[in-house]
């Protein structure tokens, strides 16, 4: 019995370490833990992960973009437009002061991946997709650009691309008359690293995971912590998650 | 039958009339050409109006298509003598402005390239999916449907043709208005009223298209309509009129009385700059109030041209209000964050402003020219002309009251 607990105590405590000791960067952009989270060329996505985002508005410093500036760069997002309303922008920050008690936050927003994702529900191509896990993705070669799924987005997360554009991201395709979002850097993902604008978030109010494996670090936070959905009243089970607000 | 339209000698004028509605057309399909090299950033859409000008007329002409049918669903479903003359005509103008709408619709489109995508990819659980199912439905319904209307030996046929355009095109026009009814996010859609409402408004605007179509065709051909039949049609315009009134009155009011919507409908029927003004002066006054006085004042009704007139206004006032509805609903911002107030790069919390450009207008208008063409290369290559038998319909007595 002792000794059934003995190896009981020491298979925990080596979970625990193998735990923490995957949050402990080894490079940038890449911890142990997503090393193991890389999936090879040709494997499909899987329902056993659902990745998402944890934000935490009280880290959140008004008037600081690295996230955007991160995303920018990643997603080459980069084209002059002459009409700012025109201009893609796939993270924002956005400023929101409560109306009764003037209390103020700055967050980044961006697509929510959402469970259930109107824009999915109302494409008419099915270019709006879901992979199965969970990231919510335009798929460049059937979007006919009818901007119906900016239409049905709850969060004003999707842009249209006004205009050709020149100097893309291979790995991150674009194109005029196409609408695009966030992808949760799912080209690095899949390789087992950080989403761009996590990865340059100096305030730690990012945190990027596995929602669908109980012990990462997201979920563990979620369970245990106060946490907000935007827009809970609709029922869209969004992927990433916020606090402080 | 004495068509001028048909008459070796105004051939001139119907080359005329052809030529100037391909012009139009050809302008509109160049100006999507353009648009389509450029991309959008010529138009005045952006990344919160993702739907513009052009879909206003695109969906004029859609939601009247189907509305124009309504003549054609009286004479064949219902019996109607009066109304069974004026079948092919409805059914000419249905084909011909539900091309038109879908062909603006699809130039508009970021990749319109990618037509075939669409038709090959559909998406049911997309009410646009729907749609790609409902509209070529609908062509194939009007073409039979006429075929039944027009060959002696197809006219058993007609009843349950015109029966089965009549339900198809209820569907179809439920699809149109479950465009926006089905989406839950923007304060301006998101209501179960909308897809009967759109029915009821191609009702009126489909009767209002039928009037004008068919007063032009009489001047030339130097007709007159019967007076009953004149006072027939005008009140069924009025009753169409006075229905989409109520459902618009249902909407508007049914939103005021919902907290979380009274900010948006402050926004359109009071300080949103044009959409009040739009909605007041354009869709109640023009399209709705003048049209009712110039059909029911005993001394304007019985003036030549004040039918015509009623039913240019309903088409000002259906402008109007689709401008209202489509741009206004998108214009007023996201309540993303309820109970906050918010800012962003992103123009997050802001009422857009928006400018339709010359391409977007160019390619509506274009829209119009389409139907407007196709109207009038068939009414020269058939018979499409209204024609009343007077003595006989007295004599059945379908002109009593």
């Amino acid at each position: 019995m002792s000794a059934n607990n003995n190896r009981r105590s020491f298979l925990t405590a080596s979970a625990t370490m193998a735990a923490g000791a995957g949050f402990i960067a080894i490079a940038p952009g890449i911890s142990l833990i997503e090393v193991s989270h890389a999936r090879p060329a040709g494997e499909a996505a899987s329902k056993a992960n659902r990745w998402g985002m944890l934000i935490d508005s009280n880290k959140c410093t008004a008037g600081c973009d690295a996230c955007v500036k991160a995303c920018s760069t990643e997603n080459r997002i980069n084209e002059q437009v002459a009409d700012p309303r025109q201009r893609s922008q796939w993270i924002r920050k956005i400023d929101i002061k409560d109306k009764a008690s003037g209390r103020q936050h700055s967050l980044p927003m961006m697509c929510q991946h959402c469970a259930e994702p109107p824009c999915v529900d109302v494409c008419p191509t099915g270019a709006s997709m879901k992979r199965a896990d969970g990231i919510v993705l335009v798929d460049r070669h059937i979007c006919i650009g009818c901007r119906y799924c900016m239409m049905a987005c709850p969060y004003k997360a999707r842009s249209f691309v006004h205009q050709p554009l020149t100097e893309q991201n291979p790995e991150v395709p674009r194109g005029i008359g196409c609408v695009e979002s966030c992808t949760l850097c799912v080209h690095r993902v899949d390789k087992g690293q950080l989403p761009a604008c996590v990865e340059a978030c100096t305030e730690g109010a990012m945190l990027f995971g596995d929602l669908a494996d109980p012990n990462s670090e997201i979920s563990r936070r979620i369970a245990q912590e106060a946490t907000t959905q935007v827009r809970a009243d609709l029922k869209l089970n969004p992927g990433v998650r916020y606090q402080g607000i | 039958m004495t068509t001028i339209l048909s008459a070796r000698a105004d051939t001139p004028k119907f080359w005329l009339l052809a030529a100037i509605g391909a012009l139009v057309s050809a302008i509109g399909i160049g100006a999507a050409l353009y648009m389509e090299h450029h991309g959008h950033s010529v138009t005045g859409m952006n990344n919160q109006i993702v739907w513009g000008l052009p879909h206003v007329f695109a969906i004029f002409l859609v939601v009247a298509a189907s509305g124009v049918l309504n003549v054609a669903s009286i004479g064949s479903v219902f019996g109607k003598t009066v109304y069974k003359t004026r079948g092919m005509l409805a059914g000419l103008l249905c084909f011909a402005m539900l091309a038109a709408g879908l062909v603006v619709i699809l130039l508009d489109l970021g990749r319109a390239d990618r037509i075939m995508v669409a038709a090959t990819h559909v998406n049911i659980t997309s009410v646009f999916g729907w749609n790609m199912i409902l509209y070529p439905g609908m062509f194939g319904i009007v073409v039979v449907y006429l075929w039944t209307l027009m060959e002696k030996r197809m006219y058993p046929f007609s009843k349950p043709a015109g029966f089965a355009a009549f339900i198809w095109r209820l569907m179809l026009t439920t699809g149109t208005g479950s465009i926006f009814g089905f989406l839950v996010t923007r304060q301006a859609y998101q209501s179960a009223v909308i897809a009967p409402m759109f029915i009821i408004m191609s009702f009126a605007w489909g009767m209002a298209v039928f009037m004008i179509v068919q007063k032009a065709m009489y001047r030339w051909n130097g007709m007159t309509l019967h007076p009953q039949i004149r006072a027939r049609l005008k009140n069924l315009l009025a009753v169409f009129v006075g229905a989409v009134f109520y459902f618009v009155a249902i909407y508007h009011l049914t939103n005021l009385y919902f907290a979380r919507q009274v900010e948006f409908e402050r926004f359109i029927l009071l300080d949103g700059g044009i959409f009040p003004l739009l909605f007041w002066g354009g869709w109640f006054v023009l399209g709705t109030v003048l049209p009712l006085i110039l059909i029911f004042t005993p001394a304007l009704s019985k003036m030549s041209g004040s039918v015509t007139l009623a039913s240019l206004f309903v088409i000002v006032g259906a402008f109007c209000q689709l401008y209202v509805f489509i741009i206004g609903g998108e214009a007023f911002p996201l309540d993303i964050f309820p109970g906050m107030t918010t800012s962003s790069s992103f123009f997050d919390g802001q009422v857009d402003q928006y400018s339709p450009a010359l391409p977007e207008w160019l390619l509506g208008i274009g829209g119009l020219g389409i139907a407007f063409t196709m109207v009038v290369v068939g009414v020269r290559v058939l018979k499409f002309l209204p024609e009343d038998n007077i003595a006989k319909l007295q004599a059945s007595g379908a002109l009593a009251d």
